[in-house]
């Protein structure tokens, strides 16, 4: 079990699912996330579990609200332009307070856009994407490893607190082959279903019903206040980065999932010429790791956020540093993706003084 | 002393919210009284849609889920493929099922999925208020169809049996009404049979309830069931469309 293969990233993914536990998957196709779809058909049968390919995304997001009330471990995944039909789903599964995973295989938009890799759907999963006043825990994994060992996280997460959380990838994660490991996942002690799981009473309990509707204002304010109370815990166990090189950073790279990969490269050849450059990779986007950017702002001098976007996270380090030093952005979009001398260039830039 | 007339088990004992003289609670009655008698309410598990039957929660004594508007077959598609011995049903009103759900339930029906569902047709959208539904009638006035419903610009109503008739996944089909004593023993036993289709593994069952909503109509309620009976029944014909 613990040998290394090679396996695509989409591939690992759906593998690391079911060795999670997942059980129930309800999909559609949309490139570039295909190969999880195409996994769990394979797959799902052989473990006794449920493939589902819907009629829609919005089915499929359904699909898994009925499925995960009903008590399963279930998950679905898609990319950007199906990601933005789950929302309305996504914003019934936090009101029912319902756990699942769902996986954003991130490709340029907006609109059909592209195929392409990207980062450009960061405020859609980060800060809301559907109505309500909520969270996604929103995990983003720089390799397929990375990936794989987040999963059974993702569910024991979900499970823990009662929310959906987001595995959020990009094109180049779900496409690239890597050698992983699934290593043995301990899993955590979770909560029982039973209070809420609409199993059928069996003439043991009184019903369970899985709602979102209150008509009371204040019953729902009620409600609304006792899931933040559950985000503030997870804002507590949950938050996951890395940080690198920043004890004597004179500039810190901030970048997530691929793009870290890209950034870590352009760090190791500054530092190789001699520019003291540090790296935070945020792994847990919501809740985004502030206390990294707290002790990096005691001793550097600047910030580069780089992205597959326009600047979406930038504006979550702009928040975590406050004013109290400049943060820089370069990105690119679309699915072009930054390469480390650009980003080498840019730094060069801020040290000198140009920018 | 023999009991005659006592509530189902599976109704629950609280004060319904819906307007006097609707036919939602008699249907809320008789898919009760045909869970009862199946014995199936401890293995039941509901779907409330959006509309006014929106509580239906609160009015079944079974578990329940509360789905987004449309999209009950999805929701009930998910509970019964994890738990298949589960009988799993939905109710829902005619915007629901045949607008905004449309695709939700072809598919349901397409892949024979083994639920039941209630769907009440009432010709409008009663709980925002009376707007035109997908199954107003030609010429029927709505607060968005104010000079009658024109098919030049506004279509035709769809005839959902009919439709879901032609799909092979669809085991039991049958349309009823509830304006008279003998169609509602009628409704009852076409209830009682999409529940049965579903505990024999049969498939997808629906059964289209014709029902008033005199609030929205402008009627009483006895005219209303006049108006069911001389305008819906002949655009709806009542019968069964489809048994495996
Ligand atoms: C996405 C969405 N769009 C619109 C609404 C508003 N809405 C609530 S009920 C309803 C129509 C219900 O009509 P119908 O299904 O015919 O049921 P009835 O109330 O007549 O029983 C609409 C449009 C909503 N809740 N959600
Ligand atoms: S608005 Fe119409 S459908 Fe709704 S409860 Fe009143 S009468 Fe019934």
């Amino acid at each position: 079990m613990s040998d290394k293969v090679l396996m695509k990233g989409n591939e690992a993914i759906a593998e690391a699912a079911i060795q999670a536990g997942c059980r129930y998957f309800f999909g559609y196709p949309i490139t570039p996330q295909n190969e999880i779809p195409e996994y769990m058909s394979k797959r799902m049968p052989k473990v006794g579990g449920v493939y589902l390919q819907a009629e829609s995304e919005v089915a499929a997001i359904n699909m898994v609200y009925g499925a995960a009330g009903a008590g399963a471990r279930v998950m679905t995944s898609s990319s950007s332009p199906g990601i933005s039909l789950k929302q309305e789903g996504i914003s019934y599964i936090v009101g029912s307070d319902l756990p699942c995973v769902i996986v954003n295989i991130v490709r340029g938009g907006p609109g059909l856009g592209g195929i392409q890799p990207a980062q450009s759907d960061y405020f859609q999963a980060v800060k809301g994407g559907a109505h309500g006043d909520y969270h996604l825990v929103v995990l983003a994994p720089s390799s397929v490893q990375e990936a794989v060992d987040l999963m059974t996280d993702a569910f024991d997460i979900a499970d823990m607190y009662r929310v959906p959380v987001m595995l959020l990838g990009d094109g180049m994660l779900g496409q690239m082959m890597e050698p992983v490991e699934f290593k043995e996942q301990k899993g955590r002690d979770l909560p029982s279903k039973e209070a809420w799981a609409t199993t059928g009473t069996k003439g043991k309990r009184r019903k369970n019903v899985v709602n979102s509707l209150y008509i009371d204002p204040k019953e729902l304010e009620d409600l609304n206040i006792k899931r933040f109370e559950r985000y503030k815990q997870i804002e507590a166990n949950e938050l996951r980065y890395e940080m690198i090189n920043c004890d004597d950073a004179d500039i810190v790279l901030v970048a997530y999932g691929t793009t870290a990969r890209v950034a870590n490269s352009a760090m190791r050849s500054a530092r190789s010429e001699g520019l003291k450059v540090g790296l935070i990779r945020p792994i847990t986007l919501w809740p985004f790791p502030v206390e990294a950017f707290q002790k990096a702002v005691q001793t550097t001098k600047a910030f580069l956020a780089v992205e597959m976007s326009m600047g979406q996270m930038v504006e979550d380090v702009r928040m975590a540093i406050n004013g109290a030093k400049p943060v820089h952005f370069y990105g690119r979009t679309g699915g072009m993706v930054p390469t480390p001398s650009a980003i080498i260039e840019e730094l060069k830039k801020i040290l000198g003084g140009e920018r | 002393m023999k009991k005659v007339f006592q509530r189902p088990e599976v109704l629950s004992d609280v004060v319904m919210h819906y307007c006097p003289g609707c036919t939602h609670g008699i249907i809320h009655r008789l898919v009760a009284e045909a869970i009862d008698e199946l014995n199936i309410q401890d293995r039941l598990v509901g779907v409330a849609s959006v509309g006014c039957s929106v509580f239906s929660y609160n009015y079944f004594e079974c578990d329940m889920q509360q789905a987004a508007h449309g999209r009950a077959p999805a929701v009930a598609t998910g509970i019964k493929r994890v738990h298949p011995n589960n009988i799993v049903f939905t109710y829902q009103g005619d915007g629901d099922l045949a607008a905004i759900g449309t695709a939700e339930m072809v598919h349901a029906a397409a892949r024979g999925e083994n639920i039941t569902i209630i769907f009440v047709n009432n010709a409008i959208y009663g709980m925002t208020g009376g707007q035109m539904a997908p199954t107003t009638l030609l010429g029927q006035v709505t607060q968005t169809s104010p000079y009658g419903r024109n098919a030049e610009t506004q279509g035709y109503p769809i005839k959902v049996c009919e439709m879901l008739a032609t799909i092979e996944g669809t085991a039991y089909v049958e349309r009823v009404s509830v304006d008279n004593v003998k169609n509602i023993m009628a409704t009852k036993k076409a209830i009682k049979k999409a529940f049965q289709t579903q505990i024999d593994g049969k498939g997808f069952s629906l059964v289209e309830v014709l029902s008033t909503c005199p609030t929205n109509w402008g009627l009483s309620p006895v005219e209303s069931l006049g108006w069911l009976r001389e305008n819906m029944m002949p655009y709806y014909p009542l019968g069964i469309y489809k048994e495996k």
